[in-house]
């Protein structure tokens, strides 16, 4: 039995080993070499240059500048985006709500959009002159703002982008710990005459905190890697305000063919972003035993 | 406030909300049908003055939209189907078959999900080069024909087959591929429309890695086509536009027509055992 049952996971593990772990492996063993355009014309040309790679992506200053983007994305963006789908899913889950599938739907219809069509979308919704939002803000008396061109703006506008892009997603698995909430728990604090605000705090909060924390993870590790929004929306323009860690290595990569250093830059993520989640978690933890 | 007054409120609220979520795409089908220049005004005009098709015409006669597209289904479409079979049978086995080390494979896969798809990609370059798959369909296909999120799905799905049914056959000497070919598979049919949508969205939708791969424009896919054409075409909003909504509504009338198998796998798929 255990040949046959080999014949079934073998082709699936040999695709994952062939095309995930040895190029991942194999990335690793990159980040210590000089790859570059001549390595790739010739492997001759390939060196071993020890920890070369990780000290000048430290050294760089565009690297901090995209590191600082991007924690800017998802020190904002992650808690904003949460923020509304808690806000979404708990609209839904109200018993008063009408309509509820279609509004579901509706709500979701963002998270199955191609992130490349949609950016292109709010590029323009973010226009200077004739974008919607600026009009929309002249009516509530606001000065047109420059989105898109100003450094101090071009970060805001794709978080709101990927707020809108992005919370549907976590929506859905929040309402659905929303729905697995004890009913009995309302009524109970109910007749003890607790107000709608303290059974928020005290009951729908701690009931939720392990989906909670659970799209947490999820929505980090996802933010961690920004990519194709400032690809399609900014190409990390103003003034490098929009370039992110991935982008950054992106540009290394296939732009200038450093692929030794980029492999470098790509570990620098992967490792930040562990390092977060293992934070979240291990605070988590502290917070249960508190 | 009156329990009337409130349902007001709720709903309202909701209303506002979908408003939000679906305006971009509404603002983005009713620009695609406006004479060139026309959406660049002030203030911004939000249904076309006289409707046209010429944006459409355009994409499809002088920028290679349609090669695009099917790049894209052809792509998708493949993905779908092998991942289907490499997934289905592996995620099986994992929920039903006994083998040596089995949960510590199995913990070992999950463990590999933290590892972000951005790390492999350099190495996967050179690899798929060497293979003479770059700026081929092959070099985004083969890559994905197994995912482990896949073979989760599967095996959460699969563990609600009872052990009797499996020993059943057996006793009558089926084989295990034939147990898995005629009692398995109809009962996974679930999970196999759920995981065939994720997979087709997920692979229409893929940007970084088609990116990569496919420099050539004869082999891209439509989301890294439409992404260079906007680099050329700054001002051209309305032709812009036509190509977001090819684009996106081939996933979201699918999304539409299977969205319960698709969120029922969302949910699964973030179940922790």
């Amino acid at each position: 039995m255990s040949r046959a049952a080999w014949s079934f996971v073998a082709p699936a593990l040999a695709v994952i080993g062939a095309f995930f772990v040895l190029p991942t492996a194999a990335a690793l063993l990159l980040s210590f070499t000089d790859f570059d355009l001549y390595a790739l014309a010739d492997p001759a040309n390939l060196r071993f240059v020890g920890l070369r790679n990780y000290l000048d992506v430290l050294a760089a200053p565009l690297f901090w500048k995209a590191l600082v983007n991007t924690l800017y994305f998802v020190g904002v963006g992650v808690p904003l985006s949460i923020g509304a789908s808690l806000g979404a899913a708990l609209l839904l889950h109200s018993p008063l709500a009408r309509a509820q599938g279609a509004f579901r739907t509706a709500l979701f219809a963002p998270v199955v959009t191609t992130v490349a069509a949609v950016a292109l979308i709010f590029r323009y919704l973010f226009h200077t002159r004739y974008g919607l939002i600026n009009y929309a803000l002249a009516h509530l008396g606001f000065a047109p703002i420059d989105w898109l061109g100003d450094p101090h703006w071009s970060m805001p506008a794709i978080i709101l982008f990927a707020v809108w892009k992005n919370f549907g997603y976590n929506m859905v698995i929040l309402l659905a710990g929303l729905q697995g909430i004890a009913p009995d728990l309302y009524e109970a604090a109910r007749i003890d005459g607790a107000s709608r605000w303290q059974q928020f705090r005290h009951i729908t909060l701690p009931s939720l905190r392990p989906v909670l924390l659970l799209v947490a993870i999820i929505t980090i590790a996802g933010y961690f890697q920004l990519f194709a929004e400032p690809y399609v929306m900014t190409r990390g323009e103003p003034l490098q305000s929009t370039v992110s860690v991935l982008y950054y290595m992106y540009e290394e990569g296939f732009k200038w063919w450093s692929l030794g250093r980029a492999s470098a830059i790509a570990f620098l993520l992967f490792v930040l972003t562990f390092a977060v989640t293992r934070a979240l978690l291990w605070l988590n933890g502290r917070g249960e035993r508190a | 406030m009156s329990p009337r007054a409130a349902a007001i409120l709720v709903n309202a609220a909701l209303a506002v909300v979908a408003a939000l979520a679906l305006a971009p795409l509404a603002w983005m089908l009713s620009v695609s049908f406006m004479q060139p220049g026309e959406a660049s005004a002030y203030p911004p005009p939000l249904l076309p003055a006289h409707a046209t098709l010429a944006n459409y015409r355009e994409l499809f006669a002088h920028a290679g939209m349609g090669r695009y597209l099917w790049n894209s289904l052809l792509i998708a479409g493949a993905i779908t189907l092998l991942s289907l079979a490499f997934n289905l049978s592996a995620g099986y086995a994992f929920a039903k078959l006994r083998f040596r080390g089995r949960e510590r494979l199995f913990r070992i896969l999950l463990g590999a999900l933290l590892i972000p798809a951005q790390v492999a990609m350099i190495p996967l370059f050179l690899m798929m080069k060497w293979l003479h798959l770059v700026n081929s369909y092959g070099g985004v296909i083969v890559p994905a024909l197994a995912s482990v999120f896949g073979i989760f799905l599967v095996r959460q799905y699969a563990r609600s087959i009872p052990d009797e049914l499996l020993e059943a056959a057996r006793l009558d000497g089926a084989g295990e591929w034939r147990i898995f070919l005629r009692i398995v598979l109809p009962l996974l049919r679930p999970i196999v429309v759920t995981l065939a949508i994720f997979s087709f969205l997920a692979s229409w939708n893929d940007f970084m890695w088609p990116l990569i791969v496919l420099s050539d424009q004869q082999w891209q896919t439509a989301p890294v086509a439409i992404a260079s054409l906007s680099r050329e075409h700054v001002q051209d909003n309305e032709l812009m536009m036509a190509g977001a909504v090819v684009t996106v509504v081939p996933v979201l009338a699918l999304f539409l027509v299977l969205q319960r198998h698709y969120l029922h796998g969302l949910l699964l798929g973030s179940v922790k055992e």
